[in-house]
């Protein structure tokens, strides 16, 4: 008895829950011959804003767990992950992928996952310092989450150019805002799935599909967005994105052509350039030991 | 406490005036271009006054365009050929040649520091000229280990660096600029702010006498125009600034789209934050040093005072028993605590803000001192009941002038501190331990100092959160903002 | 009468129970920090020259040596009186401070003057002994003439917490004292930190302390600029609200004129012109004067000078 297909509805993925864009708006993916594949959420300004507000939400909670914690959790992850690489080796063959390289991608971005699972808390230890200062005092300046990161994945690799961008963000203990690769978008609603499953609290990853022409001038110029990470080689957009960030002095990091598969492509600077540096200063007290008092 | 002590002038201290008879300023400075002084091209020059007697102190050049492209050039050329080609031991060693010399010349530039800038001569003295040697003497050491810093990643120098400074602390700053940077390999064009040239121009002397190869540091003096014309030369690698957050801000909107990139001190409202447990006279301390150390001219100032109701009108009284031992006047006087205002436009904003404060409905707090006749003066101010929605209690003023606050749980202390688009600085306060780090790690400041406020040191990375700008400055963080990782 | 004494003293400690008494913390590098601040005062021309006259008449000059003999005290007592006559016009010293042997050959010698005779007392320096003993001990340099009495506190209870036990005895001292200033030495050097510091001025305080006083001299560290000032933070805490002035005594380590204007400095800025006066501050010195005299003589003369044209005490 033939099954008669069921179409997915791929909606956004916004604190937690999978609502279809306020907008009302959809668009279609197509293979190479034409033919829809799926149809997405068109996400909206209002959309962004409102994912905004719920990862600004969810980042003190998601920064004060135990960094054990965050990396069980985003083992975790990877773990939920491996468990779908039939469906998403699937999706990316219908985006046009080959199977041998879909393969490869979904591996690499399993594998990314646990490689910065086990960064949760080491990145501190690797750039924090203790600091010799001449006073009295014990000085030394630790890594800490920037908030909220507005991630733009990379076109290619609509899953592991997502993976890679916002493991090492949330690893940090940011919450992210992600705009998903705008012709490979179907893995980063299943990815969602995951996420939504896994143990990461909502919010602290939120996935948009859509345009970027649409969206990219309100990831620059949102006040209550700390830091942009950019993948890709678009001028224009990156012009856009460091000039709107001008007006609350957003840090924007820039990835310009990066073999995302490759083992090079992944490391601590990706956490720590999302990461603030907070010094402290704490007095010593110094009792002569000779005198033992005074 | 109705009980007042009282200071009156029994035993008045007789004036302590530092010597300035030895400290050579030139009636005429040129732009430090390429290893020699000369005149900016278009020939045009402005004046540098000393703030406490608004005298004339000496003329210098006023870069303009041409002249910024000319020492952007020099200083390409000097990365080129001499600067990065050169074995790291022996930058570093040229680097350590300028500590020694700023420290052999240390009266000379205190002298400068305070006579060009207004701050009292022992902040000079102990803390601006000290430090800024140090600077140069620790990132001197990191010349040839940078391999060190950044143990699996090949770094390599960004080329040439743009660099603009405040006329808050013009030596320290200029330190803070060049030293990293040339430690790293890059050579510089350095602007010192229009108000203070004169020690980065004496700093320009030392180079040129420690024998660094031409072009590897140029100071180009000028305004805002210069300034822009700098940042706006596609010949740059990296801008460094510190100055106003809206000037940041434009800057970090004008290189949008280049290659260049930039690291900026911007400004701040630090919350001093003070518990009911405190050593409250050390906090006290930590108050005045906080927000009136030079004159409150200190984008990390702790301009906001929180302090727990419980020890509120104990500590307010402290404070304004305190005021009355404060020292206001001649900068060049070695008793001197408060100096000079910067400059007559730096006034008048600080001026305004007390009109306003009071407007707003926070009571004004002034010690009857007296002040010198000619001048830019202004009394430690402290503003009583002030609010959060308060004007003066959201806006960097930039003088000295607190606004003073109170809370009842460490957590609304929290939430009212980081109730700012700032993020520099912040003070806490308590005589417990685990308390401590508890707020340490909630306020969201890139500096934050337990028990003592306003600490320095070239070890120590400096730098903010949001608004407040981003890169670091000073430490092995302070190495960053100066290479490229291949 | 002893017996009654001690009584009235017991229930005066019954009313200042310590319940109510709270320690106040010190940040220990911020007094390092602040008191370092103080030494960067430069004081020049007429100001030194007022400061190095107000040193000399704040100082009780003091010998304190188990060698001590009437001549020795004698020489002493009029050089109290007599700094250097050779220049007329110098103040004396507000006291010269003895053992309790020996206040009445100071009584004696200082006769005339203003100085006043302060005397050590409570098994001075260590305080290891019986209570009842310091009281006679106490009540004997009264009745021996001394205008003033420098106890030492039991550092060793007071190290094991028997803040009551400390309290009471300074209480009981101070009966003792038959309405004479009694001067509370606490003997920093064996305190161990600042805190602890700044407890012992407050109990002190508590307890009816005319002075507090840093050090009995026989103890290094003595007096240090940083101990100082927690102690006349505790004065000025206390003044501010009670309205009550205390007196502070530095005693040990300052034996030259540039420490001396140091100290000044931070009495004049830390609790005003009303405390530059030996009825609120003393030095404790044995050495000090002359260094002072020669700073005076080096003002006046342009001259720097030589030990040899100046007295020993």
């Amino acid at each position: 008895m033939a099954h008669l297909d069921i179409p997915k509805t791929y909606k956004l993925f916004i604190g937690g829950q999978f609502p279809r864009t306020e907008s009302g708006r959809s668009f279609s993916l197509e293979n190479a011959e034409g033919g829809t594949i799926a149809n997405l959420c068109q996400a909206s300004r209002k959309d962004f804003r409102n994912s905004v507000a719920v990862a600004r939400k969810a980042q003190a909670g998601w920064a004060d767990r135990a960094a054990f914690n965050r990396s069980q959790i985003l083992y975790r992850l990877a773990e939920m992950l491996d468990g779908r690489r039939a469906q998403l080796v699937e999706e990316l063959n219908f985006q046009g992928i080959s199977s041998v390289d879909a393969e490869k991608e979904v591996c690499a971005s399993v594998d990314r996952l646990v490689y910065y699972a086990g960064w949760c808390d080491k990145y501190q230890q690797v750039s924090g310092t203790v600091n010799p200062v001449a006073s009295s005092h014990f000085n030394f300046s630790v890594p800490e989450p920037m908030g909220v990161v507005g991630i733009l994945a990379p076109d290619e690799f609509g899953l592991l150019g997502l993976v890679s961008l916002f493991a090492p963000v949330i690893v940090g203990g940011n919450t992210c805002v992600i705009l998903a690769s705008e012709s490979k978008p179907m893995c980063s609603i299943t990815f969602a799935e995951v996420a939504a499953t896994s143990d990461v609290p909502a919010g602290v990853i939120n996935i948009l599909t859509g345009f970027r022409e649409e969206l990219v001038p309100h990831f620059a110029t949102h006040m209550d967005v700390n830091s942009i990470v950019y993948a890709g080689d678009n001028d224009p957009d990156v012009k856009i994105l460091q000039e709107g960030s001008a007006l609350n002095l957003k840090r924007v990091r820039i990835h310009r052509g990066v073999d995302w598969i490759s083992s090079s492509s992944q490391g601590p600077q990706f956490i720590l350039e999302c990461q603030e540096t907070k010094t402290t200063w704490h007095p010593v007290e110094v009792i002569k030991p000779k005198t033992g008092g005074y | 406490m109705e009980h007042k002590l009282n200071y009156n002038d029994l035993w008045a201290y007789a004036p302590a005036p530092e010597d300035s008879g030895h400290v050579n300023i030139r009636d005429r400075y040129g732009l430090f271009l390429n290893g020699r002084f000369q005149d900016a091209d278009s020939g045009k020059t402005f004046e540098t006054h000393n703030p406490a007697t608004e005298v004339r102190l000496s003329e210098v050049a006023f870069a303009g365009e041409t002249d910024v492209d000319a020492a952007v050039k020099a200083a390409r050329n000097a990365f080129d050929k001499s600067w990065n080609p050169m074995p790291p031991a022996d930058r570093g060693k040229y680097l350590f040649r300028i500590a020694r010399m700023i420290q052999e010349r240390s009266r000379e530039f205190a002298v400068a520091e305070t006579l060009d800038g207004g701050k009292p001569i022992k902040e000079s003295r102990d803390i601006d000229i000290p430090l800024a040697a140090a600077h140069f003497f620790y990132y001197a050491g990191w010349a040839d280990k940078l391999e060190h810093a950044f143990p699996t990643r090949a770094v390599t120098p960004m080329g040439v660096a743009g660099q603009i400074i405040p006329w808050n602390f013009p030596l320290l700053m200029a330190a803070w600029k060049i030293a990293p940077a040339l430690a790293c390999g890059n050579t510089v064009v350095l602007k010192p702010a229009e108000a203070t040239p004169l020690t980065a121009l004496k700093l320009a002397e030392v180079i040129q006498d420690a024998g660094l190869p031409d072009g590897v540091v140029n100071i180009l003096t000028g305004d805002g125009s210069t300034g822009a014309a700098l940042v706006n030369h596609p010949g740059i690698d990296k801008v460094a600034f510190t100055g106003s957050t809206a000037v940041g801000k434009l800057i970090q909107n004008s290189i949008a789209g280049s290659h260049k990139k930039a690291t900026l001190e911007l400004g701040g409202k630090a919350a001093n934050i003070i518990l009911d447990d405190a050593p409250l006279n050390q906090a006290v301390e930590g108050i005045i040093n906080g927000i009136f150390f030079n004159q409150g001219h200190v984008c990390c100032a702790g301009s906001r005072l929180l302090v727990q109701e419980g020890v509120a009108d104990e500590v307010i009284a402290k404070l304004k028993d305190r005021l009355e031992t404060l020292r206001v006047g001649d900068p060049m006087d070695k008793n001197t605590d408060i100096g000079a205002i910067n400059s007559r436009e730096q006034l008048n904003t600080i001026e305004g803000y007390l009109k306003l404060g009071q407007e707003e409905g926070a009571q004004i707090h002034q010690p009857e001192c007296s002040l010198p006749e000619k001048g830019y003066w202004c009394r430690p101010t402290l503003f009583l009941n002030a609010t959060q929605s308060h004007r003066i209690v959201q806006e960097e003023i930039f003088g000295p002038v607190l606004a003073i606050q109170t809370f009842r749980s460490v957590d609304e202390a929290i939430e009212m501190a980081n109730n700012t688009p700032y993020g520099l600085s912040a003070g806490i306060w308590t005589d417990k331990g685990s308390r401590i780090f508890n707020l340490t790690r909630r306020l969201r400041a890139g500096v934050v100092w337990a028990n003592t406020y306003n600490q320095f040191d070239p070890t120590s990375p400096f730098g903010g959160y949001k608004e407040s700008g981003f890169g670091r400055e000073g430490g092995l963080h302070g190495l960053e903002p100066y290479v490229n990782f291949d | 009468m002893p017996l009654l004494l001690l009584l009235q003293a017991l229930e005066i400690m019954m009313i200042t129970a310590m319940a109510d008494f709270k320690p106040i913390p010190v940040d220990q590098v911020g007094v390092e920090e602040r008191a370092a601040k103080f030494r960067t005062r430069s004081i020049k021309k007429e100001a030194k020259m007022q400061a190095l006259r107000m040193a000399l008449n704040l100082i009780d000059l003091t010998t304190l040596e188990g060698r001590d003999t009437e001549g020795k005290v004698r020489q002493m007592c009029y050089k109290a009186a007599h700094l250097h006559d050779e220049f007329p016009g110098l103040p004396t010293v507000a006291a010269v401070c003895v053992y309790p042997s020996m206040v009445p050959v100071a009584r004696r010698e200082v006769e005339g003057t203003e100085i006043r005779v302060a005397s050590v007392a409570t098994a001075f320096p260590s305080g290891q002994s019986d209570l009842k003993l310091k009281l006679d001990e106490t009540r004997i340099a009264v009745e021996n003439g001394a205008d003033e009495v420098d106890m030492v506190i039991s550092r060793g209870a007071f190290l094991r917490g028997e803040l009551d036990y400390v309290h009471d005895e300074i209480a009981a001292v101070k009966g003792a004292c038959q309405g004479r200033a009694l001067k509370v030495i606490l003997e920093t050097g064996e305190l161990c930190t600042l805190d602890n510091v700044r407890l012992a001025s407050d109990l002190g305080i508590r307890a009816g302390a005319d002075f507090i006083k840093t050090s009995t001299g026989k103890i290094s560290p003595a007096a240090t600029m940083p101990v100082t000032l927690v102690m006349l933070e505790a004065i000025k805490d206390h003044y501010l609200k009670t309205g009550r002035k205390i007196g502070m005594k530095p005693a040990g380590g300052i034996s030259n004129a540039k420490t001396a204007i140091q100290y000044l400095v931070m009495l004049h800025e830390t609790l005003g012109s009303d405390w530059l006066d030996n009825s609120l501050f003393r030095f404790g010195a044995s050495s000090l004067a002359n260094n002072i005299l020669m700073q005076i003589l080096k003002q006046d003369t342009g001259n720097y000078q030589s030990p040899d044209y100046f007295s020993i005490g």
